[in-house]
């Protein structure tokens, strides 16, 4: 038997990604265990959290200023936008340190089923950052899905009267894979993307 | 338990919870089917179910009204070969989404099933396989009994000359007889009435066509709009 509070903090974590019932019932249980120690320094950094992040109003990242801290960096490539879906997108890819450029946030994919059209995402700022004329070239990041390609294209379609050069991501075979382990949808999209040894 | 086991292609899959999906396909004998897919968003499901791909599939639910879980090993992936290539996506997009929105749940259409998988398996070709795609469109038309009627002139009863069909009846008209209703005929591609060559603007034509009276028949009689990836292919061409 719970009470109404716990049973709140039950049902609340139960929404969190990872999280079903009887986790959530776990993770309660562990706060609860360690009161001090963890519950209320988690509280106090939600609170923080939920008032002083905001997306930054240049690429859609999560920061506590705006521009975020990414946009803000003077030694970043000011040349060069990765465009993403979302910010755990761009979160992995500043993991991989792979882009010393900067960002633009799209906010999801064109999806006839999610009713996503291209006025629902960050299209328009990004076209206006790209003809700002500071930017030389726009990498598609977008995932190598039906939608996120057919998201690729169409922002390519719209980026070319910018005159900026586009590019998207390789698709093939990954580091360290063993062709005999890959799907044939991987191996298919290596083959079609090869290039001269 | 209630299941079956077929070929099937995919239409359209919807993310479900954290991993896993809710898909709708086009099976080759079961017809239009919905069903959840355990992992269907995971690391290795998202690969195989995407728009395009064509699955051996079985389907098994307790009861039969119910919507059932989907398993799947890809046969072909159509889906991986239109990625780098935005006319074959925007012809992938759009065939799938008509698919699933033309075709009624739990009916078998062995015609547009065939139809389908003949053009995903040459989906590489990009915008050469548009005609191809507009006959498919015709050809699903009739399979929904809304077929066109391209044999003979409405007016004239000749097969001759025929260069437009009645926005109306979906009739034949040839040019000579189109005189005072010119402006209100929908062109017809030469290439629908058989192998001739493709000219500038017959695939635009073709596909206006076709969206007409997927548009009033199909679609309309449900109250919904053209799929956007329909629209999209038709802007494509336009």
């Amino acid at each position: 038997m719970m009470g109404p509070e716990l049973e709140r903090l039950v049902m609340l974590l139960a929404k969190l990604p990872g999280f079903g019932p009887r986790s959530a019932r776990r993770a309660a249980l562990s706060l609860l265990q360690k009161r001090e120690v963890l519950m209320r320094p988690l509280a106090d950094a939600l609170l923080a959290a939920a008032e002083a992040i905001r997306p930054c109003s240049v690429c859609g990242n999560l920061d506590t200023t705006d521009p975020c801290g990414l946009c803000a960096d003077a030694r970043r490539d000011r040349a060069t936008i990765c465009v993403v879906e979302t910010v755990g997108d761009l979160w992995a890819l500043e993991r991989a340190h792979a882009h010393k450029g900067l960002y633009h946030v799209l906010g999801g994919t064109l999806s006839a089923l999610a009713g996503q059209r291209p006025e629902d995402l960050s299209v328009e700022p990004l076209l206006r950052r790209a003809a700002s004329g500071e930017v030389r070239e726009v990498i598609l990041a977008t995932s190598a899905t039906v939608d996120g390609q057919t998201t690729a294209h169409y922002l390519a379609g719209r980026l070319r009267d910018t005159g900026v050069a586009v590019t998207r991501l390789a698709h093939g075979v990954p580091v360290g894979g063993e062709l005999g382990y890959l799907d044939d949808g991987t191996l298919t999209a290596a083959l079609a993307s090869r290039r001269p040894a | 338990m209630e299941g079956w086991e077929d070929e099937a292609i995919v239409l359209a899959v919807r993310a479900h919870g954290e991993g896993h999906a809710l898909a709708s396909v086009l099976s080759r004998e079961h017809g239009h089917w919905r069903g959840h897919v355990r992992g269907g968003q995971g690391k290795a499901g998202r690969g195989v179910w995407q728009p395009g791909n064509r699955l051996a599939m079985r389907w098994s639910a307790r009861l039969a009204d119910q919507l059932g879980h989907f398993t799947g090993e890809l046969e072909d992936a159509a889906a991986a070969r239109a990625l780098d290539d935005a006319g074959a996506l925007a012809l992938l997009s759009s065939a799938c989404a008509v698919a699933e929105g033309a075709l009624h749940e739990h009916e078998a259409h062995p015609l547009a099933y065939g139809g389908l998988a003949a053009l995903m398996d040459r989906i590489g070709e990009g915008d050469a396989l548009a005609p191809d795609y507009v006959r498919w469109e015709v050809a699903l038309l009739a399979e929904l009994g809304y077929g066109l009627d391209l044999s003979v002139c409405a007016v004239t009863g000749q097969p001759d000359d025929l260069a437009f069909v009645s926005p109306r009846t979906g009739r034949a008209v040839s040019r000579g007889a189109a005189g005072p209703w010119l402006d209100r005929l929908l062109p017809l591609p030469p290439f629908l009435l058989g192998n001739a060559a493709i000219a500038p603007g017959d695939v635009a034509a073709g596909l206006r066509l076709t969206a007409h009276f997927l548009g009033r028949d199909v679609f309309g009689l449900r109250n919904l709009p053209l799929p956007p990836a329909r629209l999209r292919l038709a802007d494509r061409f336009s």
